[in-house]
């Protein structure tokens, strides 16, 4: 079972670093949005400080969209995934390590660059350290909760489209959350509150998702 | 082994087949004929569990294969119409994983000499850079790694093969079949296999 997870994210990174691109298109994708914000609203510093957080938020919510539609969608197209439902090991410990390679390739870069971000909207640095923690603790929810949309739209025809529709919806109170959390910091406040939900968050969408995950693909491989 | 019951499959609004019943024992071969759309992929996808039959059941030992799930694939290996090779990664690479995921033990040194006796060249070249034909053998390739495995299910197993590996693919179902294995296979030629009890589903 271990074995199994292990081959998978070992297998996915490994396609990753094969094929640079699709992960850098997310990456530049998150960069891009965060700075067309000062470009659209002006260069105001406070304003710019106040909108920091919810806009390096929101595009990283979209940019972790962007691949989700891929995340089943290749296996399923060259047959691995057929495969993976007649493994050896639970079909959900086989998802949530596909998971986990999909936060990796595409959560763990956008926690590692929000600092630069940040520093374009002035945000003061003491706020570095919540701001990550934060899409730390977030960004995996998103992959979890958008694996189960890209399951159940799997082969559908505009797949793309309904999966925003149906994942977006739910990304809302990690965003509030996340988001939130900044805030507060920015406001002298503990965001401990926020960032603790986000961790219980996370415990639940780690428990519960990959089974749900597992089911829809099941469903929609028929 | 094998047991499937009444199955009937309908898809897109056309039946397929209807009340479909048959047994298999180890050391039996099966082999599934029709015309192209006759229902053969669809019922290898059933008795593997992919697919859900409209009615009826499949019993592996006795038990329905729905509740058995991982229980009954780990003993099945399943090659599918698509090959299940990833184009990025090297055969080699790509035979790791799937014995891995099949709960099978692989060493990279395993997985390079199966390879070579399906003739695939040695170097590590990503499959794209392979043809059709030395894909389906990268797929095939499975199949020596997997002796322990009592069941399997072929999907056009002769599909894009050359003449050579035609006959080292039937050699190997054979030999597999001869000693205890089981074996169910779709093609809408009349390949041969040497093999003890053949029988035959005709579907359509």
């Amino acid at each position: 079972m271990i074995a199994a997870a292990r081959a998978i994210v070992r297998r996915d990174l490994l396609l990753a670093l094969r094929r640079p691109g699709d992960v850098g298109t997310a990456l530049l994708f998150f960069v891009i949005v965060a700075s067309l914000f000062p470009l659209g609203i002006g260069a105001e510093p406070n304003l710019l400080r106040a909108v920091a957080p919810g806009v390096i938020w929101v595009a990283a919510l979209l940019s972790s969209m962007l691949s989700l539609s891929r995340l089943f969608a290749a296996d399923h197209a060259d047959g691995t995934l057929e495969q993976m439902l007649l493994g050896a090991a639970p079909l959900g410990v086989v998802v949530a390590a596909k998971v986990l390679a999909h936060w990796l390739i595409s959560g763990l870069p956008l926690v590692a660059i929000a600092p630069l971000i940040a520093l374009q909207y002035d945000l003061p640095a003491s706020l570095y350290g919540t701001l990550a923690v934060s899409l730390l603790l977030g960004t995996p929810v998103l992959s979890l909760i958008g694996a189960i949309g890209a399951a159940l739209t799997l082969g559908l025809r505009g797949g793309g489209v309904l999966l925003a529709l149906l994942v977006l919806p739910l990304y809302v109170p990690v965003l509030i959350m996340g988001a939130g959390g900044v805030d507060m910091a920015a406001a002298g406040l503990s965001p401990q509150g926020q960032l603790q939900l986000l961790a219980a968050l996370l415990v639940v969408a780690a428990a519960f998702a990959p089974w749900a995950i597992a089911a829809a693909l099941r469903i929609s491989t028929e | 082994m094998l047991e499937a019951s009444n199955l009937d499959c309908l898809r897109g609004g056309r039946t397929l087949f209807r009340g479909l019943s048959f047994s298999l024992q180890g050391g039996e071969l099966l082999r599934i004929a029709g015309a192209n759309g006759s229902g053969k992929t669809s019922l290898l996808k059933i008795l593997c569990g992919l697919l859900t039959p409209d009615a009826g059941e499949v019993r592996w030992q006795g038990a329905p294969i729905r509740q058995l799930r991982e229980d009954y694939s780990r003993h099945l290996v399943y090659l599918g119409h698509a090959p299940a090779v990833k184009d990025d990664l090297t055969a080699a690479e790509n035979l790791t994983v799937a014995c891995t995921l099949a709960g099978r033990k692989a060493s990279p040194q395993d997985a390079q000499t199966a390879l070579e006796r399906y003739g695939l060249p040695a170097d590590a070249v990503a499959v794209r850079r392979l043809s059709q034909g030395q894909r389906r053998r990268a797929a095939l390739a499975r199949l020596l790694l997997s002796a322990d495995a009592p069941l399997w299910l072929l999907d056009e197993p002769f599909a894009a093969l050359d003449a050579a590996a035609a006959r080292f693919t039937e050699e190997l179902i054979a030999s597999h079949v001869a000693q205890g294995g089981a074996a169910i296979y779709t093609t809408h030629q009349d390949a041969n296999i040497g093999a003890a009890v053949l029988r035959v589903v005709e579907l359509g």
